[in-house]
């Protein structure tokens, strides 16, 4: 079973977001890096990018695998996780924690309204509510 | 596989089957294959003058010569057993084949030389384009491409050549089904088209209906392997050909399996517009440990025009030459530095030469015969993926064995021990832990019974301790391959210190 | 039946093995395929017994003039020179030869190896950061830098010097076509005022005349506008001229042939392509990768594998799949050979021949040889017979490069004459002779 933090929002492209006040947090969840394996490169914006709404951030890869990594929401990067970048594992050992990739400031708090609950991205990925948490 | 053994004084920084080229090197040691030339120094401007290092290894032509040999015993290969992967065509590489490769007439020949110095290599050039006419069906040929890869980028262009001169500009985008090979929707993509992924059915062939609902006025056209990569040959060819051309596309033929069509059908009476040939896998060149091959393509008349240039033609007098971009001026240009890999085309030439037409027809239904045979030994251990006759190789799936325990890359590295070469694994991509297995015609029967024991002995060993497989492999040269590592923190080359 | 020899099944084989199947006849597999399309004739004539074929392949080849028949001055980026005896020996050994692209590590750590020195090497002689393990030819891997320098920039316009070979240029402008990149040619010297909006911009250094180039002052240029600097390269050049990595170059290709391949009528060659580490996730083609096995065990792997087709698919960095993966491990039995020394009395020999060539032609009234410029190996011949020097020095025995005119834009006409470590005193000589005879044959005021 994956682990799905009660206190995170999900898109449906398995990237979890973390809000607090104008800036948004965001990284890809547990059930995604077990999805890819072992993450051995990630590949994000810099500083002061812009980044949109479902359009490609960044990629995460795994020996056999490249996946896009979306933005959840609309915004100015504010900061990339460079311990991530340096330790790519870090996606797989903590995806919610040191696994974050990057700080954005939010465009537009309206965007969080598309975001999945916590309970609706555990019915996303096939798994019912008890599995909260782990 | 002998784990090999080496005498040397070297110092290695870790356990090694044998030490790099710059473990064994010391300065001052080397050999004198050339010398001289030290007046060339002072012709050279102190600005234009290496400073940089050279730090190449020194070392004694004995040295040199066990290391490789050293190298060579830690490889399998076509000589030393079965080589089943699946899609490509690993059989028999006869060496008369390189004997003829190597005759100076062929390799000590410079491509800038003179038509009329070079008539018998552009007579081979010829012939094998008409041999090859013959053997696809289709009406001309070019010899140029490298690869099968190089060889689709070549039709793309062609096809995009083919549209505008129609006046048609406004196709981009190309229709590939989803068990296509890699190298379609990147070749497209080269060619800057979009790329669409049709479903395949549940026979295992394009689906019809998908694929009309993808076709428009947009699309450049269809790319096929026929046999498609589960051996399956595309039991409604001919339907898909001609929905792809009443919607103004083309159909493009990617010949990977061509082994199984010799002497059974051709593209070109199939409704194909043109296909490539691997001669590394149909005509038993070398797969030379990654390439090179060549992808000659062949096409209809219709595309004539936009072959690439230089093209060998046969003169009226019989005699042949090279003809230029100036005479074909709808060319899509060069797509390589000079007329083709020739030295890989000669081996094809030969190949063919010696079988003639009876034996090529009895390499496809050789190639047919050993793939039904050995798959009816092993479908008792293991499930297929598409319950069908096959061609020249067809696709277990170990979604049964994952359940045990084990998966398709456990039994490929199990194989390993049991002497074998794996086949193709976790390919095509719409069959869960593919094993894509081709057994070519020429591994003789004991073989392929040996083989498949093998193979059932794995399953057996999954039922009762999945565990087992999963070391494997304990017998080969190394064991398994920390690849996550290697993609972390590459280290792509040596560096001193 | 019988009729492959490489066929090892008996007909008793046959019938035992469709029987296995549960048929009586290999027809009754094939009722996938259309039935009139079934058993097609082919036209290809009866099968040969290997002495016939020998024989057969044996009067093919001798219709064919070799380059060891007589003096042999062309070159460019096919050169002919000296091969060590060991090199095919232990390159084409059946157990390189015969292995496919190393899939399964395990059991192709022979070729694994041998790709990863050749990484090395040829890092080392380019004193590059990163090297594939090979391209096509030469002129694919020109090809293949430029979309790397579009991905990289997101620019579409890609500037080559005239003075890159012409085979070069034009499978360029062949793959720029699928992308429908803008392709603009200047002469070399022109090339460091030309980056803007630019890729890259394409020098050759030694160009296709053998002149020395000043790539430091393009790649400051490029730089400095933004676009990226690839040079193309020769093998033997980089032993006695300061390479691609010390002269800010990003991007580094070349034809790999000298380097212990054979002439081959053109191919199988080796394309070579180098990089600054920073570029390496947009390189194309397979690249191999140090690491250890499960016991500990220094081993190698392919690696970097999501930029390549089979997992990328349509967005892969190139499309490319087989290889010259041979050309590459013969390459580096090359390298391994020569050494340091070997190498740089090879490219030094070439060199103090064209040089000695060239001041005997140039004293020759009407006859030019060589440019202002200094140059390497390989020099433009210009006479007042222009390109047809060729074809009348050839009625003498002798072969000689390239018409310039055709092939280069601005360079005027006459021939090239590239000289190796393989060029005699005798073929020296025996040019000058010639073409002092044919020069003092015409007047000289006709040019």
């Amino acid at each position: 079973m994956s682990s799905v933090p009660d206190d995170l929002r999900y898109s449906k492209e398995h990237e979890w977001v973390r809000v607090d006040g104008e800036t948004a947090t965001v990284g890809i969840t547990a059930f995604a890096q077990e999805q890819l394996g072992d993450v051995v490169f990630v590949e994000l914006p810099e500083k002061g990018a812009r980044v949109r709404q479902h359009s490609s951030l960044g990629v995460v890869e795994s020996v056999k695998a490249a996946s896009d990594v979306y933005a959840p929401l609309s915004g100015e990067v504010l900061e990339r996780n460079v311990k991530v970048i340096e330790s790519p594992e870090l996606v797989n050992s903590q995806p919610y924690g040191d696994g974050w990739m990057i700080k954005v400031r939010l465009a537009d708090k309206g965007e969080l309204a598309a975001l999945l609950s916590p309970d609706d991205y555990r019915s996303h990925i096939g798994e019912g509510s008890a599995a909260a948490g782990d | 596989m002998s784990r090999i053994r080496f005498e040397t004084g070297a110092v290695t920084e870790m356990p090694a089957l044998e030490p790099l080229l710059y473990e064994l090197q010391r300065p001052g040691r080397t050999g004198r294959h050339v010398r001289g030339g030290e007046e060339a120094d002072a012709l050279i401007p102190a600005a234009f003058a290496r400073v940089a290092p050279l730090p190449l290894p020194e070392l004694s032509e004995p040295q040199v010569v066990r290391h490789y040999t050293h190298l060579a015993q830690l490889n399998y290969s076509v000589d030393a057993g079965m080589y089943p992967l699946g899609s490509c065509t690993m059989k028999y590489n006869p060496k008369i084949n390189d004997r003829a490769a190597s005759l100076p007439g062929f390799a000590d020949i410079h491509p800038h030389q003179p038509d009329e110095t070079v008539q018998g290599a552009l007579r081979l050039f010829h012939e094998l384009q008409e041999l090859l006419a013959g053997i696809s069906g289709m009406d001309f040929v070019t010899l140029q491409p490298a690869a099968g890869a190089h060889a689709e980028f070549t039709a793309m262009l062609m096809f995009k050549a083919y549209h505008l001169a129609r006046g048609d500009p406004k196709r981009r985008r190309v229709i590939v089904p989803d068990s296509a090979h890699g190298t379609n929707p990147a070749s497209a993509a080269m060619c800057g088209f979009d790329v669409t992924t049709v479903r395949s059915d549940g026979r295992g062939n394009v689906d019809l209906d998908a694929l009309t609902a993808a076709l428009g006025d947009d699309v450049v056209g269809f790319m096929l392997t026929n046999p498609n990569t589960l051996g399956l040959f595309e039991e409604r060819v001919r339907e898909v050909c001609a929905a792809v051309h009443a919607a103004g596309g083309l159909v493009y033929g990617d010949g990977a399996n061509m082994n199984a069509l010799l002497g059974v059908a051709r593209p070109g009476d199939l409704g194909f517009d043109c296909v490539h040939i691997n001669v590394h896998k149909t005509f038993s060149t070398p797969h030379g440990a990654g390439g090179p091959g060549a992808g000659p393509l062949c096409v209809k008349r219709h595309l004539e025009p936009f072959l690439p240039v230089p093209r060998v033609i046969k003169d009226g007098a019989g005699t042949y030459r090279r003809e230029s971009l100036i005479e074909h001026p709808s060319s899509i240009g060069r797509v390589r530095s000079f007329g083709g890999n020739f030295g890989v085309l000669v081996r094809a030439y030969t190949y063919i030469r010696t079988l003639g037409e009876e034996g090529l027809v009895e390499t496809g239904r050789d190639a047919i015969l050993a793939a039904n045979y050995l798959l009816a030994l092993v479908r008792e251990g293991y499930d297929v993926a598409y319950e069908r006759t096959p061609m020249h190789e067809f696709v277990l799936t170990a979604a049964k064995q994952k359940t045990q325990g084990a998966n398709g890359l456990d039994i490929a590295k199990a194989l390993i021990d049991e002497g074998f070469h794996p086949p193709t694994v976790y390919f095509p991509l719409i069959v869960p832990e593919a094993l894509m297995i081709e057994p070519t015609e020429t591994e003789p029967k004991e073989t392929l019974d040996a083989f498949a024991a093998a193979l059932l002995r794995i399953a057996k060993r999954i039922e009762t301790d999945p565990k087992a497989v999963h070391d494997a492999p304990v017998k080969a040269p190394l064991r398994r391959l920390d690849e996550v590592a290697a993609g972390r923190k590459p280290v792509l080359r040596y560096r001193p210190g | 039946m019988g009729q492959n020899p490489y066929s090892p099944h008996t007909d008793a084989d046959r019938a035992a093995m469709l029987a296995r199947v549960g048929v009586t006849s290999v027809d009754e597999l094939l009722t996938a395929v259309p039935i009139d399309a079934r058993g097609p004739a082919m036209g290809v004539p009866p099968g040969l017994s290997e002495l016939e074929v020998q024989a057969h392949m044996e009067r093919i080849a001798a219709l064919d003039r070799t380059a060891g028949a007589g003096p042999f001055f062309i070159g460019g980026p096919v050169q002919r020179r000296y091969i060590p005896a060991a090199v095919p020996v232990l390159a084409l050994r059946g157990e390189f030869l015969t292995a496919y692209t190393p899939y399964q590590p395990e059991v192709s750590q022979g070729t694994l190896q041998a790709l990863w020195e050749y990484q090395s090497l040829v890092s080392e002689l380019l004193a590059m950061d990163v090297v594939n393990s090979s391209m096509y030819d030469g002129s694919t891997a020109v090809a293949e830098a430029a979309l790397m320098a579009v991905r990289l920039t997101g620019r579409r316009r890609v500037v080559v010097a005239n003075e890159v070979f012409s085979q070069f240029r034009q499978t360029l402008a062949t793959y720029a076509k699928g992308p429908e990149l803008e392709i603009v040619e200047v002469p070399t010297r022109e090339l460091a005022a030309s980056p803007t909006d630019a890729a890259c911009l394409i020098v050759q250094h030694p160009d296709a005349f053998g002149t020395l180039v000043g790539v430091r002052a393009i790649a400051d240029a490029a730089h400095a506008a933004g676009a990226l600097c690839v040079q193309v390269t020769e093998p033997h050049a980089n032993a006695l001229l300061e390479p691609p990595g010390a002269l800010g170059v990003d991007i580094a290709v070349g034809e790999g042939q000298p380097l212990g391949i054979p002439l081959s009528f053109g191919g199988p060659h080796l394309g070579i392509i180098a990089c600054r580490d920073a570029l390496v996730r947009q390189m194309p083609g397979r690249i191999v990768g140090q690491t250890v096995d499960a016991s500990g065990t220094r081993g190698f792997v392919n690696t970097l594998q999501t930029r390549e087709q089979h997992i990328r698919r349509e967005k892969a960095t190139s499309n490319i799949c087989t290889n010259e993966a041979i050309a590459a491990i013969t390459a580096s039995v090359y390298l391994s050979l020569m050494g340091p020394r070997s190498l740089r009395a090879a490219a030094r020999i070439g060199v103090a021949r064209a040089h000695a060539l060239a001041d005997r032609l140039a004293r020759l009234p009407g006859v030019s040889a060589g440019t202002e410029a200094p140059f390497f190996d390989r020099f433009a011949l210009r006479s007042p017979l222009g390109g047809g020097l060729r074809t009348a020095l050839l009625a003498d025995g002798i072969f000689v490069g390239e018409g310039i005119g055709r092939h280069y834009s601005g360079c005027g006409d006459g021939v090239t004459i590239q000289c190796t470590e393989l060029t005699t005193d005798a073929d020296i000589d025996a040019l000058v002779a010639a073409v002092e005879g044919m020069t003092a044959r015409r007047p000289v005021a006709a040019s």
